[in-house]
């Protein structure tokens, strides 16, 4: 019966794509409408391949049994879309190295592909690690099954519909060029019921819990996704040219739509790469460590002064342009009081370890795990900082904002998100352990490495970019034009690329690890923390 | 209400909301006795695997 | 009081819609002003909605992602005032959906970079832009060159401007196309119709190319017209401090 109605919704949805394809004001919105068609034809299809009309009753599962495939899903998904959004970013890294890469061609320009790279590696990776990561926590920490049957592989293969539109999009010159939340309206208007699907089943999984507690990691996780959904509908009110068409107008202008762009943009950075992240950190770190959380209440004091917070810190963005002085004032005393939480909850990872430390040497993953916490320390030290009315003064504007960010996105977020990958694939596939302790070694290392590489590059040619333009010469003249300035850049921009192609290298030998370890392999090696071989 | 009242009120008031919020959260989570309840809660993780 | 504490961490309702309230109370507290800002924006003389010549060449603009590596927002410090011209005003952005203030500057910034080069250093800067300045890191923009831009529905797209507040005129409305076409070409008989409806705005083939109008046409137009609306001999700061 329910086979019957998810066809007769495919069909309608399929007929409807194809209407309003063949009503299109634009190509691109055809192009869209299509592939809205095709993800519903293919949902057919699925639909009646799987459907059991024999009236047969199926055999009793256990309520409680876990839901696990939809997370083993987005474990490739995140691998994916990971590997396909640092690939994006060391191409644009090389563009501004060497112009010529951008090939001449409008889908290869830089200007379509960055937004090709942030969303690749926000959205598409970290939504994919948060969405599969939270399904994992919330049915453990609750002792419940997914709620709402299958809906959350509704929410799995309707966010990689969302990322497929939004991508092919900016290839194609579909845009709002609101940063970080690019995709048009139509697209807006399908991540929304996405997530409000998202929201029910995370909801409602923790209606149906045994615990009468909810443990912390579920409030990060839940305050991400409400925060996201309104931040998302707010920031994204537009009114198309045609209901038919690809194009949309803000419906906020100047001031007012840089301010709502700015709050979205920041709250985006921490509701989505902190919030969620943190959600990450306070279920994985316990759990490879072995041992609770060192302070609970201090994780509770870290999600409410975080949540109250950031909220506030958008305007950092705007110092010293035409938004009043007063808001400008705000965000930067309420960034700079950010600074305690942030620390408050990196001291209170870092001791979970404590009595345990010896674990770093032997255990990789933990290794992972802690250096993504000192990064979230580090980038959240520094971020007030910029924060600062006179440090942006210099920083806005120039590369030491793209170090700073990545050295939150590639240490933080990427490093946790990739400890919690090798802590759960050998127990989403039953395996007895991951094919290779080593090769996590190598990952780590590259990892670490490029990140330091890529935030000391950026820093220095970031702040000798900001001291060039503003150099005067005894006679008071301007002493460098803005072309001589670029110039300087070069030797950082290629330094740049180097550190991001080794952070893609090891994303390359995780994903060989992971696929190793699905397939049930193991490597033969010594095990970590004992001397290597005498032949090496 | 013009855009000077308003300001005025959230420059204020707003700051006032914000830190008084928090210090009654963090007083809260320090009341007496709530050590024991919140280290059992810690542990929740551990529980199942 | 304890128990009401656990309430709150044993309720997930509760959870959600105290959070929920965390954020949107911070979220209003500090935008919500800024939305009665609109009265208080600096009085300056000679701001006008785009031409509809100019808007197509601004969602190229927006297209092309050029705003992720130029800013249009010059801070009021000695160097960039110097580089760049008047630091910029509020008032600059007020019809401007969506804003393009820019976040880096990868290349310079280009909120006043109209009337600055000519249209031929435009044309040969897009093309190739090496071949003007040898160490610029931009893309190769020659085929806006090549592709015509579509005129036909200028006036839904002035239409939507105008539902969301930009005071576009029934007049303007009416004749968005031909005004759109009437812009690349200075000859054209509306040109006077056009100059009336949109003051300052110049009126000449900006490609090269008299025969067409091209992407290329409507983005110099756009570049052309950027920072050149506002009278700066009859603003004053004093009287706009906010």
């Amino acid at each position: 019966m329910t086979s019957l109605v998810k066809l007769a919704v495919y069909g309608i949805g399929a007929l409807l794509a194809m209407i309003a394809a063949s009503k299109a004001h634009d190509t691109l919105f055809a192009v869209h409408m299509w592939i809205f068609a095709l993800a519903a034809v293919i949902g057919i299809i699925v639909t009646a391949r799987r459907a059991d009309f024999s009236g047969k009753a199926k055999p009793a599962r256990d309520p409680d049994a876990y839901l696990d495939s939809v997370v083993r899903a987005g474990m490739i998904a995140t691998m994916f879309w990971g590997i396909t959004g640092f690939l994006v970013g060391v191409i644009i890294a090389s563009q501004l190295a060497y112009p010529w890469l951008n090939f001449d061609w409008a889908y290869t320009h830089f200007g379509r592909l960055r937004p090709l790279h942030t969303s690749a590696v926000v959205f598409a990776f970290g939504g994919n690690a948060l969405i599969a990561t939270s399904f994992y926590v919330v049915q453990r920490t609750n002792g419940a099954r997914l709620a709402f049957g299958n809906m959350a592989w509704f929410v799995f293969w309707g966010y990689q519909l969302f990322i497929i539109l939004a991508a092919t999009g900016y290839l194609m010159g579909v845009t709002q060029s609101r940063e970080y939340a690019e995709p048009e309206w139509y697209i807006d208007i399908w991540l929304t019921i996405v997530w409000v699907a998202y929201l029910l089943v995370f909801l409602g999984t923790i209606y149906k819990r045994k615990e009468s507690h909810i443990y912390v990691a579920n409030w990060f996780y839940l305050s991400f996704i409400v925060t996201i959904a309104m931040l998302h509908l707010v920031n994204n009110m537009a009114w198309p040219v045609s209901f038919f068409g690809s194009k949309s107008y803000s419906l906020f202008s100047g001031v007012q739509d840089a301010i709502t762009q700015w709050w979205y943009g920041h709250n985006a950075v921490g509701f989505f790469l902190t919030a969620g992240f943190l959600g990450m950190m306070y279920y994985f770190l316990p759990k490879q460590a072995g041992r609770p959380v060192y302070s609970y209440r201090l994780s509770i004091i870290h999600f409410w002064t975080l949540i109250f917070m950031y909220i506030w810190a958008g305007p950092h963005h705007l110092h010293y342009t035409a938004l009043p002085d007063w808001v400008q004032t705000l965000g930067m005393v309420l960034s700079i009081t950010l600074w305690m939480p942030s620390w408050g909850g990196m001291i209170n990872g870092l001791m979970t370890l404590s009595g345990a430390w010896d674990k770093l040497r032997t255990d990789p993953i933990i290794r992972m795990m802690v250096i993504a916490v000192a990064f979230y320390g580090m980038s959240t030290f520094e971020g007030p900082m910029m924060a600062i009315k006179s440090v942006n003064a210099l920083s806005h504007y120039t590369d030491w904002t793209i170090g700073h960010v990545h050295s939150g996105a590639l240490g933080w977020v990427g490093m946790i998100t990739f400890g919690s990958v090798y802590f759960l694939v050998p127990r989403l596939w039953n395996r007895e352990r991951l094919y290779s302790l080593r090769l996590i070694n190598w990952h780590f290392w590259l990892a670490t490495l490029g990140i330091v590489i890529y935030a000391s590059s950026m820093w220095v040619s970031g702040i000798m970019q900001g001291l060039m333009w503003r150099e005067y010469d005894p006679q008071g003249f301007l002493v460098y034009s803005f072309a001589e300035t670029v110039a300087a850049m070069h030797p950082f921009y290629v330094l740049r690329a180097i550190g991001g192609t080794m952070y893609l290298t090891g994303g390359l030998i995780m994903a060989w690890n992971v696929y190793q370890t699905i397939r049930g392999n193991l490597r033969e090696e010594t095990p970590m923390g004992e001397a290597a071989p005498a032949a090496a | 209400m013009d855009y000077e009242t308003f300001r005025h009120f959230s420059d204020s008031w707003g700051a006032i909301y914000l830190f008084a919020v928090l210090a009654i959260v963090v007083l809260y989570i320090f009341r007496p006795g709530s050590k024991k309840h919140y280290d059992e809660a810690g542990k929740i993780p551990l529980k199942r695997d | 009081m304890i128990e009401k504490h656990e309430k709150i961490e044993k309720s997930a309702t509760l959870l959600l819609i105290l959070s929920f309230l965390v954020v949107t109370i911070g979220g209003l507290v500090e935008i919500a002003p800024l939305f009665y800002l609109q009265n208080t924006i600096e009085k300056v003389k000679g701001m006008r909605p785009y031409t509809p010549l100019e808007l197509a060449g601004r969602n190229i603009y927006i297209r092309e992602g050029c705003y992720l590596c130029h800013s249009q927002m010059i801070r009021p410090f000695r160097d960039e005032v110097e580089r760049y011209g008047h630091y910029s005003l509020a008032a600059e952005s007020m019809y401007d959906h969506p804003f393009q203030w820019g976040s880096k500057r990868t290349g310079p910034d280009l909120a006043r970079v109209g009337n600055r080069y000519s249209d031929a250093w435009h044309r040969q800067h897009l093309k190739n832009p090496q071949s003007v300045v040898p160490e610029s890191v931009m893309p190769r923009y020659a085929f806006l060159a090549d592709t015509p831009l579509r005129t036909d529905d200028a006036a839904m797209h002035l239409k939507t401007n105008a539902a969301i507040g930009v005071p576009y005129t029934a007049d303007q409305i009416a004749n968005a196309t031909a005004d759109m076409i009437a812009q690349g070409d200075a000859d054209s008989e509306t040109a006077e119709a056009l100059a009336a409806r949109y003051p300052k705005a110049q009126i000449r083939d900006f490609d090269g190319n008299p025969k067409r109008l091209t992407e290329m046409d409507a983005l110099i137009a756009y570049l052309q017209m950027l920072g050149t609306l506002v009278d700066f001999s009859s603003y004053k700061a004093e009287e706009n401090l906010r």
